[in-house]
């Protein structure tokens, strides 16, 4: 059935490229059929299905590019398109800084990451999931919401420069917030590519855990702490650390944090960070939107700053091989190498500090020094020598992502996987909360 | 359009096929989004684009429950197989409810109504549009301190025919245009930027080409510049309480955060609790709470003229409205949905809307604004013996229920004895939101009072992004927490 479908996108993107008379050409699909069952106090609240399949079009003339999107994609609509994205193009200022649309840079790695129980999945399978959390919620007189989604996608590109990548894939996730008793939150959540690897249930009993655990929060005086990051918060905290430095773009135009260091010691000797699309711990991606095979980066080894995410505009243009990172060296498989803790032991091995479940609408503070600022959520807890004293109200945190990790203390054995980060739990020397909330 | 001649035949067909599955309500909304982006940066149109979506979602309510599907094929055959689709959907949903679905009653209207424009921007030729941007780059880029420049504009155009199961059919047009500029200086290790008119790509309207015109982005391109070169030799912002005064752009991103959010009813009744939140400003508080000081009145009017946040119905057929949100400093109002109105015996205030045919409506803001006070803007700076003006924005988090805020600005000047001073970089304040506006003492008034357009909110899930506007002038409040980094 895939193979088939395959040949009917290459079909359309190939019809494209041989109707279209621009110097280069490429043509690529993105195909999804997907579902979102939403939930928010123990109901289902918005529950839907939505099918979309784009064409996208990019032509060059000599150095003038320009592109186009339609979801006609039939070969009228295809052809009407190609003319378009090409008078576009005729009408273009050339651009210096393009070489060239992407040669194949290396083999697409070999995975396979559709799984029929995710893309059979049906609204009363997902309904039957959200009741499992639901009922964990009941047990501890809370209440939940949250969402499960599931994807099927297909991805497709070809261009005339050789090209010709294509893949289908799926995924699942199911993220759950439940509101206890006193003023206590919890949060749990699990992404994959088969949906029969979430258990819902389970996740249903670590958020209504924690939201039991967290009622009555207490006050804590801003300031300095020792502090452990679960997944949940690490997984953001590395987000924002690509955010601010790891494109090879953001690196050249001179607004990256890792401006001047690369190849020096960044962090902690004990953290390292790369990206790689072919693991099948994550949701895998064998290329970016260009086509290219992804390449496995290292971009943090051992503590140093190694190495950065290529497109083929900002690769070319540097004399370098795109590393299968498009947009703008975007990291789409963010992966740090877990440690050999577990949570438990980095409470034990706490004097004072704080426990972060999870954080809250992060954004950057300053971009060169990597500092971000958001608000801790659904479960923060002080600990006092050795173990957890009570929960805490929410705190602010303005913190050099960098500078955190100089301070690894401890890292997690158990990696879990966010929408596009996998990540330990993170035990550090300190971390900075600047404020604090009233909940 | 795909539809014409046929659209009412195709909603009628895929009504009565919802009905015919067991809907007690159903409605149908097709839209086509035509888009285009020019944006050229550091001289060279790195991006050119255009982008067109067409399609239909159909949403009902089944046993009480919501259900939902969408395709882009507009078709009879696939118009009936969608309804079925939403109806399974529906029922599904009914395993897991606690109560059923009631909404609030709707005057039911018919027409075809469209937003009034000059100069279509898909009719202005490329050339000129990539004229005008080239031209503000070069007088950037005449100041040898600025390393990077981006210069942006974008359009959009949607056609949107809605209908219900209880007789309404609405066609809208509407067409919007924007752009901006931006510098970015660099220096041993510092990276310094400034905007204008706004940050994040510019200032938006529901209107034609003649607003991007009129946003004489060549004419402030030497001042922009200037600026960012000057913020690399700037001392950092001082740390501690100052007086502040927020201009407009910047206090249209505060009341965005700390107004427009919490004002969703559906935040408030936990709707979005998993993903953006919830809201400190929950029902009881309603007519008593004090949000701000007396001098504090805001509206969400989707009736504006130009308004990024204007139409003339919601997504649920809700005629457009002007609602009040704080009076004299009393929380007042929400943006309510027809299925949220109807918990508190309300009628829908019109805000529900969707970014596109595949998705569900959701409440969002209008155009949220402060009203106008009394000050001209050289009468609050001479009115403030000490103190911090700062401008556009940078960096912005809000907690989860909209009290706890830190906002970055782009830069920030020195108030000394009345007048502006010398200027600071990295600026950032933050507060807790009832006490922020609780000690604004002074609005500027309408001479100084600008529509901003905001097309990049953020909510649900999936995620929708949605346009908006806010109505401000600059205004002044004591006491605010500040620093600035090195």
């Amino acid at each position: 059935m895939i193979e088939d479908k395959f040949g009917k996108i290459r079909a359309l993107l190939e019809l494209a490229l041989d109707y279209s008379s621009a110097d280069q050409t490429e043509a690529s699909l993105m195909g999804e059929r997907s579902a979102l069952t939403r939930f928010a106090n123990s109901s289902i609240h918005q529950n839907m299905v939505f099918e979309n399949a784009v064409v996208r079009i990019r032509a060059v003339f000599g150095k003038k590019v320009a592109s186009g999107t339609t979801n006609r994609i039939d070969e009228d609509g295809v052809r009407t398109l190609v003319d378009d994205v090409i008078s576009m193009a005729r009408l273009q200022d050339e651009n210096p800084d393009f070489v060239s649309l992407p040669k194949p840079a290396r083999p697409l790695p070999d995975v396979e990451g559709f799984y029929a129980a995710t893309a059979e999945s049906t609204p009363e399978q997902r309904a039957e999931a959200v009741r499992s959390v639901v009922e964990e919620a009941d047990r501890v007189g809370g209440t939940a919401a949250g969402a499960l989604s599931v994807r099927t996608y297909e991805r497709a590109v070809k261009n005339t420069m050789g090209v010709d990548s294509c893949y289908m894939g799926t995924s699942a996730h199911l993220a759950t917030v439940v509101t206890g008793p006193d003023g206590g939150f919890g949060y749990a959540h699990a992404t994959s590519g088969n949906i029969a690897d979430i258990d819902a249930s389970a996740l249903g009993a670590e958020a209504s855990y924690r939201a039991y655990e967290s009622r009555n929060p207490v006050g804590l005086k801003p300031g300095e702490y020792e502090c452990i990051l679960m997944p949940y918060a690490v997984a953001d905290m590395l987000g924002a650390l690509a955010w601010m430095g790891f494109s090879g773009k953001a690196y050249h135009e001179g607004r990256s944090f890792l401006c001047g260091k690369l190849g020096e010691k960044i962090v902690n000797e004990a953290v390292s960070i790369w990206d790689d699309g072919a693991d099948k711990r994550t949701i895998v991606s064998p290329f970016d939107s260009e086509g290219i095979g992804k390449e496995r980066v290292d971009l943090i080894r051992n503590g140093v700053a190694n190495a950065l995410l290529y497109d083929s505009y900002t690769a070319y243009k540097e004399g370098k091989e795109p590393t299968g990172h498009a947009p703008g060296g975007f990291s789409g498989n963010l992966i740090m190498a877990p440690g050999d803790a577990d949570v438990e032991q980095m409470i034990a091995n706490t004097k004072r500090g704080v426990l972060v479940t999870r954080f809250h609408y992060t954004n950057i503070a300053h971009l060169m020094t990597a500092s971000f600022t958001g608000m801790t959520r659904d479960g923060t807890f002080l600990i006092e020598d050795g173990r957890i004293i009570s929960p805490v109200k929410n705190l602010r945190f303005t913190q050099s992502i960098p500078e955190a990790l100089q301070g690894t203390e401890m890292i997690g054995r158990d990696l879990k996987l966010d929408v596009s980060v996998l990540a330990p739990a993170i035990k550090m020397k300190k971390f900075r909360f600047s404020s604090a909330t009233e909940f | 359009m795909e539809y014409s001649g046929d659209a009412r035949q195709f909603c009628d067909r895929v009504l009565e096929r919802a009905r015919e599955c067991g809907a007690s309500y159903a409605d149908v909304r097709i839209l086509r989004r035509d888009n285009e982006e020019v944006l050229l940066r550091t001289g060279k149109v790195e991006h050119l684009d255009r982008n067109s979506t067409y399609g239909f979602g159909v949403r009902v309510i089944v046993d009480g429950a919501w259900g939902f599907a969408s395709s882009p094929d507009v078709s009879m055959e696939t118009g009936a197989r969608i309804a079925e689709e939403a109806v399974k959907v529906a029922r599904a949903s009914s395993i897991v409810k606690r109560k059923n679905i009631r909404l609030a009653d709707v005057d039911v209207h018919e027409g075809k109504f469209t937003m009034k424009y000059d100069v279509d921007p898909f009719d202005v030729p490329l050339e000129d549009k990539i004229g005008l941007l080239k031209d503000a780059d070069t007088v950037l880029r005449q100041n040898e301190g600025v390393k990077l420049t981006d210069c942006s504009m974008e359009f959009w155009k949607f056609r949107e025919v809605f209908a219900s199961s209880e007789g309404a059919y609405i066609e809208q047009e509407k067409v919007e245009s924007g752009a901006g500029i931006m510098a970015t200086a660099i220096r041993d290790g510092d990276v310094q930027r400034r905007s204008a008119p706004i940050t994040s790509g510019g200032d938006y309207a529901a209107a034609g080409y003649e607003f991007v015109e009129s946003l004489k982005l060549v004419e402030q391109a030497e001042q922009t510049a200037k600026e960012a070169v000057e913020l690399l030799s700037a001392p950092a912002c001082p740390s501690g309480d100052f007086t502040l005064i927020l201009e407009g752009s910047m206090l249209a991103l505060q009341i965005h955060e700390s107004c427009g959010h919490p004002i969703e009813l559906d935040r408030v009744f936990g709707m979005e609790s998993s993903f953006a939140g919830t809201s400190f400003l929950t029902t009881d508080k309603l007519c008593s709470f004090r949000y701000g000081s007396e001098l504090v009145n805001i509206t969400a009017d989707a009736t504006l003229p130009g308004g990024l946040g204007s139409f003339f119905f919601d997504d649920e057929g809700v005629q457009a409205q002007r609602v009040d949100i704080v009076k004299e400093g009393i929380f007042s109002g929400y943006l309510t949905s027809r299925e949220t109105a109807a918990e508190l015996g309300w009628r829908s205030g019109g805000a529900m809307r969707a970014d596109n045919w595949d998705r569900i409506p959701i409440i969002r803001m209008t155009n949220i604004n402060l009203l106008p006070g009394d000050y001209s803007f050289d009468e609050l700076i001479a009115d403030t013996p000490d103190g911090i003006y700062a401008a556009d924005v940078k960096s912005w988090s809000i907690d989860d229920k909209r009290l706890n805020f830190q906002f970055g600005t782009e830069v920030a000047w020195e108030i000394k004895d009345g007048s502006l001073g010398k200027m600071y970089k990295n600026p950032i304040y933050s507060g807790m939101t009832p006490e922020f506006w609780g000690s604004c003492d002074g609005i500027c008034d309408e001479d100084d009072w600008r529509l901003w357009g905001v097309p990049n909110c953020g909510k649900g899930e999936p995620m929708q992004v949605a346009h908006v506007g806010h109505g401000t002038a600059p205004a002044r409040f004591r006491k605010v927490r500040m620093e600035g980094a090195k």
